[in-house]
Parts: C-alpha cells; structure tokens; sequence
C-alpha cells in the first residue's frame, strides 16, 4: 500500500524532532530513512506505526488517513530494534502471538506460526526460547513476527544494526528477497548508506527533523542536493568554487598529474590507503574557497596508481572533469 | 584435585611468571580459598547462630517429655501424636484441623487480597510513573505504615472500627444504618484487614522489582501485534512478573501462617490460629508441646512453597 505523509511534525515540547515532512512512498516500494543518529528518522517510522503520537500533518496509508488508528488497523507491523522477542514464549508462540490476540484457534495459529518460520529458515527451532537463539536467529523470528499478519506495511527499525558485518550483509540479502517475494511496502531505518544504497528503491535522506533529499540512490549518489547528502553518502568531495557556490565531485572522478586538467590545484598527499581495486588518496589543497586548507580525497584505479605512485608530502595537480561536479543547493 | 585445577586458573591469569613455581602456586591458592571462606564466615555464623542452632533445638525439644512441673530429655513422638489427637476420627475435625483450616483461610484471604492491592499498586508504579524520582517518592510513601511498630498499627484500627467507632458513627451520622455494624472489629473481617494493612507492601516491592525489569519494547511489540491493554497485562505482563508474584505470595505467606499477634489483637482474643496455639502452649511452660506444633507448622509451610516452586522455577526466572 502506498504511504503517504503529509506535513507530519513531531514536537516534544519545546524541540521539534520532525519538521513537517511530506513523502511519498509508493506500494510495494523499499524505502529506507537514512541519517545520523537523533534525525528523526526512527520517530517518522513510530508515527507511521502507530507507536508515537502525531503533533501535526498526517500519516496517510494506503487510502486513508490513519490518525490515531493501532497497528493492527493500520495494516503496519514493526520489526524493533532490540527484537522485543517476548522471552517467555518459544519461537512458535513468539510468531503465533498477534494471532492468539485475534482470538485464532491454537491448531490454526500454530500451523501459521510455523509456516511463517519456515520462510525465515526457523522451523527448526520452533521450541526454542529467545534467550536460547543467537542475534541473527531472533532477527528472523522478529521478521517472521511481525509478517504473520500479513501486513501491507513492514516498519523495520535499525533491523541489522545489532549484527556482525558478516551476518548483517547475508541478512540484508534476506531482507531484499523477502521483499521481492512478498511484494509490501518496507519502511527501514539505518544510520548506514551503504544499507540504505544496497537495498532501497528509495532513500531518504534525513537531518535535524527535515529531508535533505528523497530520490533513487543512483540520483543521490550522482546527485546529492545538499552538501550533507553528499557528505553523508560518502565518496564526494565538496568542493567551494571562488564564485562562492559549492559543488560536490565523487572521489572517483578526480583527475591527477597531466590529466588534471586546466582548473588543477597543487594539493599535498597526506595518506595513501590501499583498497584491492582501488586506491584512496587522501590530500591538502590551498586556494580552494576558505583560508584553510580543504580536504579532498581521490579514488584511484590501483592499475593507474601502480603506474604512478605517489608518496607523502608530494605536490600534484589535482582537479576533475568538469561534468562530474555536480552543484550543491546551499 | 578439582578445586586445585579449577582456583589455580585466575592464578595463572593474573601473572604467568607465577606459574613457573608450582610450590608458591599452590600456597597462593590456598590463601585465596581460606579468603573466601573468610568473606562467607561472618554470614555462615549469623545463619548458624540465629537459624540453624534454634531450628535444631526446637526440634530436639519437641521430641522430649514434659509434665505439668519439668521437662524431661528424652525421645518421644507422643508431643506429635498429641498434635493429631482426634484426627484420625473422620466424624468431625480434630481441633488441629480445624485450627490450621482457620489459618489457611485467613492465609488464603490475605494473599488474594495483597496479591490483588500489590500488583495493581505495582504495576501503576512500574508502568504509570515515567520518572525514576516519582517512582522512589511513591515506594518511600509505601513504607510509610512501617515507621511504627505493626502493634500500634494494629491498634489504630479499633477506634475506627470499633462499635461506636469512627465508621459505625460515620455511617449512622448519615443515616446509612440504624444500629451499630457488629462485624467490623474482633472478626474475620478484621483480622485479614489488619494482615493486608501489614503485609502489602511485602507484595509491592517483589512485584514492582520484577516489572521494572520488563524490556518497555515488549509491550509496544505487543501493541503492534494488536493485543489490548488487557491481553497485554494477562500475556505478557502477568507471566514476566511472576518470580516477584511467587516471592511475594511466600513472604505473606509465611508471614500469615505463622502470626499470633495479629490474630489475637484483631480477633479479640477470641480466634485461634497455628500462632496462637503454639505461643498459649509456650506461656504455659509446655515448651516440648510448643516445639512439635512449630515443627509441624514448618512441615506445612514448607509445603506450601515447595508447591509454588513447583509452578514457577524461581532460580530460572531469576
């Protein structure tokens, strides 16, 4: 079902968390709320939910306004950061538990429970109690959960957040699948771009209560509209011209020595990371914009590199192709 | 040979170079476990002293012999078959019976009533009160009754509820009732009154410790599984308070079972109860009598925890 939030404000108090944000994520869609922590982000998703009160604006699902509607009658259902796995309840009771609370019959909710843990690979352990499981496991019982419903709407709130880097990245995977398979809407909150980047058709880019930007991730990886996106997604260089505007250029279109171009600027070499296929240089330049000197880093092909190494505290050209720059909105 | 393999490892963490000579090693442990016997001791000896030294007396005496001038050392069961005396004739019940029937029934009340009046308070502490300050200013307004002694406390219900007591005149003032309630004071009523006044807040604290511990995204996890504020309560709240429940129900529990103070000033002497019978048999120097009715006493309260361990595994809950 589409979402839809029209003005939606979020005042505790005297500070506003959400500043009045409008968005619109059509059905079927994976869209993620990126941004640093104390954004809003999480709080957009609780008032999408149901779990937190709106203080103005409107949460539109599917084709009506929900106000003050629960969960349940909203078509939502959350994935907590935590798992919020009731300890309990074995795995099974844990999944069938919105189904006891609709007053379906045991046999009936236990064999939905399980066939629902069998989509998230549990079924096996069924009779586990949470404490029993690992953080992974207790993820897909958490997913299994809150899919058992048959939500039209999945909140996921930081789901891969309390996994390993290898675990998250298989989960992640997962996540996209069941998505694809499932074909409802997902609403997932992640601090992490390259997350939000590997698996949303839409990101949002959020900062102090307001989106930044809210596009596809090919357009806010090439065209970030504020200097935040550009530095939050990573991989650009901002860089301020002398006619005062900014411009962010990707890391991977700056060009060095004789390619540099007529626009070049010495920049010093002050660190030098070896990537695999790449290499990033890190480096100082003056003359660009301010007094001091700005930081620019430049990702090398390491074929290129080895042609041309370069070592600390050396000066070269530095400049970019000047289709790459990509004007940033103040 | 395990306590020297198992002690010796923090030994070795701690320093390697120690390890290299096993003589002072093992001279290092022993001085680590006699430390932590000594830490144990002063506990170990309270225990001794005030528990398991009274404990084993009473039980010696209870096997001895008394008459109406001295106490006899010896070993006789007749203190117990004395206890039972009657109780084999099915007809009606022996005095024992009936007086443990009593104080179950007293025990069985109060429980149902502070269980009631504890987690209700407890649970609006716990879930109501958002701030941490409000929550220990309420506890502390809690324990306010026990800054006297339960005596007083005790007696301050009868000129409440005595026949021309404040409730009686209250009620008669405004025309409610033409005469006097007999009931209120030196009844049942009163009795349990008085043991739910005393022993709520042993409720309360167990109960409220253990919902403290309840993770808040539990019960927004239920809330988004479309449970209502009561199938919360009975689904998740009821069964993640339950050790608090079970320490709670033991304290008034024991508490109740084993009372003579209350059930006397509050029944007007006029109730008997376990309590009761063992401390008239006391005041009158049938001390060998007294013991094997507190033995007793200890048999079935025992078994009444046993039996609610039974339900809840407390270590596990823990």
């Amino acid at each position: 079902m589409d979402v839809e939030l029209i003005r939606l404000t979020k005042r505790y108090g005297g500070t506003t968390a959400v500043d009045g944000i409008d968005l619109k994520v059509r059905s079927g869609a994976y869209c993620c709320l990126l941004g640093p922590s104390g954004c809003g982000k999480t709080t957009t998703l609780r008032m999408i939910g149901g779990h937190e009160t709106v203080s103005s604006g409107d949460v539109v699902i599917g084709p009506r306004a929900v106000g003050d509607a629960t969960p349940a009658e909203r078509g939502t259902a959350m994935m907590f950061q935590s798992y919020a796995l009731f300890p309990h309840l074995n795995c099974r009771d844990n999944v069938a538990f919105s189904l006891k609370m609709r007053g379906i019959a045991k046999a009936e909710r236990r064999a939905k429970a399980l066939a629902m843990l069998d989509l998230v690979q549990m079924a096996h352990l069924a009779e586990r109690l949470p404490a029993q499981l690992s953080g992974g496991q207790q993820q897909r019982v958490a997913l299994a959960r809150a899919l058992v419903t048959g939500p039209k709407v999945l909140l996921l709130d930081e789901p891969l957040s309390a996994l390993d880097p290898f675990l998250r990245v298989r989960m992640r995977t997962e996540l996209k699948r069941l998505q694809a398979e499932l074909g409802i809407t997902f609403i997932h909150v992640t601090h992490s771009q390259e997350e939000a980047m590997a698996l949303s058709d839409l990101v949002v880019v959020m900062n102090g209560g307001r989106i930044e930007q809210a596009a596809d991730p090919r357009t806010v990886f090439e065209r970030p509209a504020t200097a935040f996106v550009a530095r939050f997604i990573g991989g650009h260089n901002i860089i301020r011209l002398p006619d005062a505007t900014e411009v962010a250029v990707r890391a991977d279109r700056m060009r060095l020595g004789p390619q540099a171009g007529p626009e070049a600027v010495p920049a010093r070499v002050v660190s030098v990371e070896y990537q695999g296929t790449s290499v990033h240089v890190g480096f100082e330049a003056d003359g660009l914009g301010g007094e001091a000197a700005t930081a620019l880093t430049a990702v090398i092909d390491d074929r290129a590199y080895a042609g041309h190494p370069l070592a600390l505290g050396q000066t070269v050209p530095l400049g970019w192709d000047a289709d790459a720059a990509h004007r940033l909105s103040a | 040979m395990t306590d020297t393999a198992l002690s010796s490892l923090p030994t070795i963490a701690e320093s390697p170079a120690a390890a290299a000579s096993t003589a002072s090693l093992t001279a290092k442990t022993r001085r680590r476990q006699a430390l932590a016997y000594l830490q144990a001791a002063p506990m170990a000896l309270v225990f001794l002293v005030f528990f398991v030294v009274p404990l084993a007396l009473t039980l010696i005496v209870s096997f001895w012999e008394y008459n109406e001038y001295e106490i006899i050392p010896s070993f006789t069961v007749q203190n117990y078959i004395d206890v039972f005396e009657g109780c084999l004739n099915t007809a009606d019940a022996c005095t024992t019976v009936r007086t443990y029937l009593s104080t179950l029934k007293f025990c069985a009340l109060t429980w149902a009533c502070t269980l009631l009046i504890g987690f209700t308070v407890a649970y609006f502490v716990a879930f109501h009160v958002r701030s941490k300050t409000m929550q220990m200013a309420l506890f502390l307004v809690c324990t306010i009754p026990f800054w006297t002694s339960n005596v007083i406390r005790m007696i301050s219900w009868i000129p409440l509820l005595g026949r021309n007591g404040l409730v009686n005149d209250t009620l008669m003032g405004m025309g409610l009732i033409r005469a006097p309630i007999e009931g209120l004071l030196y009844s049942d009523f009163s009795v349990v009154l008085a043991f739910v006044h005393l022993n709520t807040v042993f409720m309360i604290v167990p109960i409220f410790n253990s919902m403290a511990r309840i993770d808040r995204s539990l019960i927004e996890a239920a809330y988004d599984s479309g449970a209502t504020g009561w199938q919360t309560l009975w689904n998740v709240v009821v069964p993640l308070a339950k050790p608090g429940i079970a320490i709670g129900s033991i304290f008034v529990i024991t508490l109740v079972m084993g009372d003579f103070v209350t059930v006397g000033v509050m029944g007007g002497q006029q109730i008997a109860s376990v309590g009761k019978v063992i401390q008239v048999q006391m005041s009158a120097l049938q001390l060998p009598a007294a013991a094997a009715n507190a033995v007793v006493l200890l048999g079935a309260v025992m078994l009444m925890i046993v039996a609610m361990t039974r339900l809840i595994d407390l270590r596990k809950e823990l």
